[in-house]
């Protein structure tokens, strides 16, 4: 499992990272995003992977810490796929007032090059 | 001790963050009752912050114990709920915070906070980041408040609207949303190896890893450095600076003034915190110094080479950011008095040159904005408009406009280039002088290094400054600009304040120093957040 998981972040990372340097907001907002899901999986591992373990204590299970997972980065993941969505919405306005503005998708707002 | 007083670290969070939503109900069109809830959220934080700076000098009775404020949030104790810390560092951070947001709103309400929806209840929020980030004494906390502050800042670098600031916008928003997402790994990091995101437990912690999970501390320290560094807008993290200062309406621009100090405080707060478990390469020691000097030469560059008065004051900015830089990461401790001295006489400065500027600009701005409209009816794009101003102004204008611009455009020259009288030179002098101490006691390199940059960097300010002003000031063509009381009053106010702080340089270099040892003396905080821990925890 750790394999897998660890591929995941890996290819949602470089591709995250690719899509960042290229010179199309669209590429630049997806690359955001695909990096932001690499980040969340990332803090969720820190909490170290456990198969069937849930992060809330229950009474009818006892206290001992190995029957439970980390709670902390869960909640630390939620925190940030909701900061990581609230500012992807908010490049996409931004996004879309430069398309607007400039007539073109380009980062810079105007095309640079041969065309 | 009223009970109210023990809330009162909390404050500065809870103020702004119910004025904004107060000031989100309230129609846009009630300007004058909006304004007037604005100025007194940001007067009656100014009042909190001086509050809170007289408590930790003990000045005023305090209704804790010692200099350091600790706030646990719900009543959890340390390690396991969230605290906020208000020590000597935070207080004069915050009582910055206030002035300069004070400054600039008062400033704004002359006419830009027309020029687009929401800017009052947005800097609010930005004020509230600001003063969660300098009190907050958790990591993970530390995030939030950095993209509470981020996020108002995203929507005020864009009020206004216009070409140039969704461009600079689109850029300053993908860097910053990037280096959010470096500093969650970063945090998680931490967070995986040491198991806390108390900063005090975090310090307690690094020092009983072993020499594996030390290594991942480090890579987590290294990124958290790069964010912060970000931040704070050293080379070569800047290049996104100068553009978007340039871009942002003047009001918004001077309280970005304080936004680069917030990496500062971040890397100088981490820096004595982990000092004692041999701070990792971002916090301080040489990395850190030669990062400031570069810094220094690539802003005292652009000041050279810059054509335009906004993006001279960008790189203005970038300079203060590298001196503050070297001053912390070069050898010893001497050193820190003098830069907290610095970085608050360059932000009031900065914060103040970015509104005078905008005001000089103004009578060439008339024929550029009749430009610009007839571009914007014809569906033409003009790549020479760099803001439009809203047209109606309120309040009465002063007289003798453009002698008090020459007088504040000359103060912020001597404030930024660190020049007598006011506190600029204070500040660089008493800098230039610790430097010059330090130097017998080994390699006196850095010393050297460290004076030719601050020198060789005033120069470049000076030349650059005094060739702008002329171009500004004599080159005759120009009529003379409306002023209005409530733009010049800010302003004015602003510089009198580092005419004051040279006056009281005395006491003032006092307290910075006194700030400095309490700082460089981590044991204190550790025990004032973890007294659990007081034992084992003091060396």
């Amino acid at each position: 499992m750790e394999i897998v998981f660890a591929l995941a972040i890996g290819v949602m990372a470089g591709s995250g990272v690719w899509l960042l340097l290229r010179p199309r907001t669209f590429q630049v907002i997806i690359g955001l995003s695909l990096l932001a899901y690499a980040v969340n999986l990332f803090i969720f591992g820190m909490g170290r992977l456990r198969v069937g373990a849930v992060p809330v204590i229950d009474p009818l299970k006892g206290s001992s810490p190995d029957l439970y997972t980390d709670p902390v980065p869960q909640a630390l993941v939620l925190t940030a796929i909701v900061i990581s969505f609230a500012t992807t919405a908010l490049f996409l306005v931004v996004l879309l007032a430069s398309r607007g503005l400039n007539g073109t998708d380009h980062v810079d707002g105007q095309e640079t090059g041969k065309e | 001790m009223g009970s109210w007083q023990q809330h009162l670290p909390i404050l500065p969070v809870v103020l702004p963050l119910l004025t904004g939503t107060v000031l989100l109900l309230i129609s846009e069109t009630r300007h004058r009752l909006r304004a007037t809830i604005a100025l007194l959220a940001t007067f009656a934080q100014l009042l909190l912050a001086l509050t809170l700076l007289a408590m930790t000098d003990a000045q005023l009775p305090a209704p804790w114990h010692g200099e350091i404020a600790v706030y646990s949030l719900g009543n959890w104790a340390a390690p396991f709920g969230i605290v906020l810390v208000a020590d000597r560092l935070a207080a004069i951070m915050l009582t910055l915070t206030a002035t300069l947001g004070s400054a600039a709103l008062l400033y704004s309400l002359a006419r830009w906070e027309r020029a687009g929806v929401h800017y009052l209840p947005l800097f609010q929020f930005l004020l509230m980041g600001l003063n969660g980030a300098f009190l907050t004494g958790d990591l993970f906390n530390l995030f939030v408040f950095f993209e509470v502050l981020l996020a108002a800042s995203y929507g005020l670098a864009l009020h206004g609207s216009g070409v140039a600031r969704v461009k600079a916008g689109l850029h300053y928003i993908v860097v910053n949303l990037a280096a959010s997402l470096l500093f969650l790994v970063a945090a998680a990091l931490i967070y995986g190896v040491t198991g806390t995101l108390n900063m005090a437990e975090l310090a307690l912690r690094v020092q009983t890893l072993g020499p594996d999970d030390r290594t991942l501390f480090d890579i987590g320290a290294v990124l958290l450095g790069v964010v912060f560094l970000v931040k704070a807008g050293a080379w070569p993290l800047n290049f996104w600076l100068p553009t978007t200062y340039a871009a942002a309406s003047a009001p918004v621009a001077g309280v970005f003034a304080i936004l680069t100090k917030v990496g500062i405080y971040a890397l100088l707060r981490f820096e004595t915190l982990l000092h004692a478990t041999g701070s990792p390469a971002p916090f301080g020691g040489e990395w850190l110094f030669h990062c400031g000097l570069a810094t220094i030469a690539i802003g005292s560059l652009g000041i050279l080479a810059t054509q335009r008065l906004e993006r001279l004051a960008g790189f203005l900015v970038i300079v203060s950011s590298g001196t503050l830089l070297a001053a912390i990461g070069f050898r010893g401790t001497a050193l820190t008095g003098p830069a907290l001295f610095y970085l608050v006489s360059s932000v009031l400065g900065g914060g103040a040159f970015f509104m005078v500027v905008e005001m000089v600009q103004r009578n060439r701005a008339y024929a550029a904005d009749l430009l610009a409209i007839s571009f914007e009816a014809f569906g033409l794009q003009d790549p020479a408009s760099d803001t439009e101003h809203p047209d109606e102004t309120v309040g009465l204008p002063i007289p003798g406009a453009m002698a008090f611009l020459g007088l504040t455009f000359v103060s912020c020259a001597l404030l930024l280039t660190g020049l007598p009288p006011l506190s600029g030179f204070v500040a660089k002098f008493s800098l230039l002088a610790a430097a010059i101490a330090e130097a017998p006691g080994g390699s006196s390199l850095p010393s050297w290094l460290f004076v030719a940059a601050l020198l060789l960097s005033g120069l470049a300010g000076i030349i650059s400054l005094s060739r702008l002003g002329m171009r500004v000031f004599w080159s005759g063509e120009r009529s003379t600009p409306r002023l209005l009381w409530v733009e010049a009053g800010p302003v004015a106010g602003l510089i009198a304040l580092c005419a004051i702080l040279a006056l009281a340089a005395g006491p003032a270099t006092d307290y910075f120093r006194a700030t400095a040892e309490s700082l460089h003396n981590p044991a204190a905080y550790i025990h004032a957040v973890l007294p659990a821990y007081a034992g084992g925890a003091g060396e």
